[in-house]
């Protein structure tokens, strides 16, 4: 099976994808096409983390070449635990997707376009989660940021179109630094296999090693909306339809931290010339989380707010990975799967937030505890999760990187330990205002004319329409779809033990450099 | 590892005209700017591939020695289909753009609330499209003009 799974589970949504284009009139057809395929995606990849979990990482020669003439699929742990996540996460807004499409005729979600794009979205981050070569982790991420674009601009209207050509602009940049690191690791150690890489990047000078190192994790770091290249997120996603910018705020972000965690961990380990980059990293992680929740502290544009707390928390991931020690790792794994669910599940709530309310600002909504209290609900428990109040999953995950911290020491550590924690009380006040606001406040406050310093000093959206909105049902399918999410998110908390013992074989296994490439590479390909 | 100065210094050139003009502000340029820095990285991965050779077919009597590598030829390959891709991409978003700016707040109602207000989507196409005609007409009559003056003696002026 593990000859077949690993290309299975990439195959899948693109015949998927061709089948759905082909069906494009039968709008029923396609439905079931994209999530009978996304369920299959989803056993595949469940199965697969089983095996790989118990038997070690499954390692497919593409094409039967051996391996460094040729594309090696590697799964590990790390893989297959982010291609578990990622599925389940798909399969929940395709659900989501789906209901708001049926509610509105299709306008905003033309169904003909979307099903097939997201399965390609599906492709690519399939393709990125398995690959053990360098330049097909390219094409993973072109395969996916394509899609995204598509996505994004969605029904082509004018506040797409902007903040899809800034993201757009955005992504080809860091694709080209991507591809220009690609080509001087080549120049450099003559492969693009990332096992070889790994072997052979010891023998080069430290400054090559650095600027190779720097280059791959500034192509990264656009793409996970690190501090200095994080202005295009906020710009750009909130626009799209919710279930769009769902989609985008839980994986693509993610998508880059994956593979910063195998730069650092895999390419440049610290102890290889010019791999130690702990130190700006933490300093990097540091503004990422400050600077993005002071920004989400002032917005009044509740998916706008949600974009700034995306960025906020790719901080703490960072900060795991910029410890690079045994729990570290394992803390920044359980981050990572807690992050890209609840981050999701907020934007779907809050697509939910827009239906019943007819708007996504702050200063506007009111009085949604009485008249949605379900929807209250599924807005409070990932507000609460995210904000890391316990025993929900983002008290945990932050809890484990800050043991993490303490453990390593340095006054640069606890330097960044201050900020996370105080990101952390930044957020849960930023989430407790929306919640005060838009379910809290009656409509009879605002009517009377509500004052607040609260809500006095709020930005609003420079994009916002202000045209009313005339979708007021809320589909089934739609509340089905978030409240599955949610019992996901409140899952990751129960089962947060057998869950850390999985992140720690990942975080061992991630941090045997030697073992994997001695998995990968056969004998003869070795340098001896 | 040697590399051809030449290929160098083009490279060079290719990425600093590509990062200027990316930096206008309008997206045509920002997309001559994309196309450049694109080309540019394919040009560096060709140069990284170090030193120019036969093409590498294995027959007998040929010293592998004096093959080029071929691998980077066939990353460049993929390179510039995808950039094709994006770049045809970009183009119909810049052509979206382009007419949205040209209808402005009246874009975004023409595609959502055509049926509505027919009559003056109707007016805004007719209008919108008579422009274009005077514009293909212009640029069809310095077509005319410029390659073949000797056939029409009257535009050399």
């Amino acid at each position: 099976m593990t000859r077949v799974l690993p290309p299975l589970v990439v195959l899948l949504p693109l015949l998927g994808a061709a089948l759905a284009l082909a069906m494009g009139r039968y709008k029923k057809f396609q439905v079931a096409i994209s999530t009978a395929t996304l369920s299959l995606m989803t056993l595949a990849a469940a199965w697969l983390l089983y095996y790989v979990d118990r038997n070690g990482a499954a390692i497919v020669e593409v094409g039967a070449w051996q391996t460094p003439y040729g594309i090696t699929l590697v799964v590990d742990r790390l893989s297959a635990i982010m291609l578990v996540v990622s599925c389940i996460v798909l399969l929940g807004v395709l659900v989501y997707a789906v209901g708001q499409g049926i509610a509105d005729g299709n306008r905003e979600t033309p169904l003909t376009i979307f099903h097939p794009t997201y399965l390609m979205l599906s492709a690519g981050l399939a393709v990125a989660f398995t690959t053990g070569d360098l330049f097909n982790l390219f094409v993973g991420f072109e395969i996916l940021l394509a899609a995204s674009y598509v996505l994004l601009t969605l029904g082509g209207t004018g506040s797409r179109i902007r903040a899809g050509v800034t993201y757009i602009v955005v992504s080809l940049v860091s694709s080209t630094f991507f591809l220009a690191a690609i080509a001087m690791v080549y120049g450099a150690t003559g492969t693009v296999n990332m096992a070889q890489v790994a072997e052979r990047i010891g023998d080069l000078p430290p400054s090559t090693a650095l600027l190779l190192h720097v280059m791959l994790l500034l192509g990264f770091a656009i793409k996970a909306a690190l501090f200095p290249m994080s202005f295009w997120l906020p710009d750009s996603y909130p626009t799209a339809p919710a279930p769009v910018t769902a989609v985008f705020a839980g994986l693509l972000t993610k998508v880059g931290v994956y593979a910063i965690i195998r730069t650092e961990t895999l390419l440049f380990p610290d102890d290889a010339p010019g791999g130690d980059l702990r130190v700006p990293l933490m300093w990097v992680a540091l503004l990422t989380m400050v600077i993005g929740i002071l920004g989400a502290s002032v917005q009044a544009d509740i998916k706008r707010l949600l974009s700034f707390t995306l960025v906020s928390h790719i901080g703490y991931m960072i900060f795991g990975i910029a410890l690079s020690s045994q729990l570290g790792l394992n803390a920044t794994v359980y981050y990572v799967v807690h992050h890209i669910t609840v981050q999701t599940t907020l934007f779907l709530a809050v697509g939910l937030v827009e239906r019943v309310g007819e708007s996504t600002s702050i200063s506007k909504l009111s009085g949604l505890l009485k008249a949605a209290p379900l929807v209250a609900v599924l807005f409070f428990i990932p507000a609460l999760n995210l904000g890391g109040i316990p025993p929900f999953s983002g008290f945990v995950g932050k809890a484990g990187l800050l043991v993490a911290g303490a453990q390593v020491g340095g006054w640069v550590v606890w330097v960044v330990i201050a900020g996370a924690v105080l990101t952390s009380l930044l957020t849960l006040y930023t989430l407790m205002r929306v919640w005060n606001m838009v379910f809290w406040r009656s409509r009879k406050e605002v009517n009377e004319g509500y004052e607040s310093f609260l809500i006095n000093t709020l930005v609003e959206n420079p994009d916002a329409d202000d045209e009313p909105r005339t979708q007021s049902t809320t589909p089934r399918l739609m509340v089905a779809a978030t409240t599955a999410m949610v019992a996901v998110t409140v899952g990751l908390t129960l089962f947060a033990g057998p869950l850390f013992g999985l992140g720690d074989r990942t975080a061992q296994e991630i941090g045997d450099r030697e073992a994997r490439i001695a998995d990968v590479l056969p004998e003869e390909a070795r340098d001896g | 590892m040697s590399a051809s100065l030449t290929l160098i210094i083009v490279m060079a050139v290719l990425y600093a005209a590509g990062v200027y003009v990316l930096l206008e502000r309008s997206l045509t340029r920002v997309i001559i700017g994309l196309m450049l820095i694109g080309n540019a990285t394919n040009l560096l991965i060709l140069i990284m591939s170090g030193r120019s050779g036969r093409a590498p077919i294995m027959e007998d009597g040929v010293d592998p020695a004096t093959f080029s590598d071929p691998l980077p030829q066939a990353l460049i390959l993929t390179a510039i289909v995808i950039n094709f891709g994006v770049t045809a991409f970009l183009l119909a978003l810049l052509y979206r753009s382009w007419w949205l700016a040209r209808l402005g707040d009246q874009g975004d109602t023409l595609v959502r609330e055509h049926e509505e207000d027919r009559e003056l989507a109707g007016e805004i196409f007719v209008s919108a499209s008579a422009e274009g005609e005077a514009i293909v007409e212009a640029v069809g009559a310095s077509d005319e003009l410029s390659p073949a003056p000797e056939a029409e003696p009257g535009g050399e002026a």
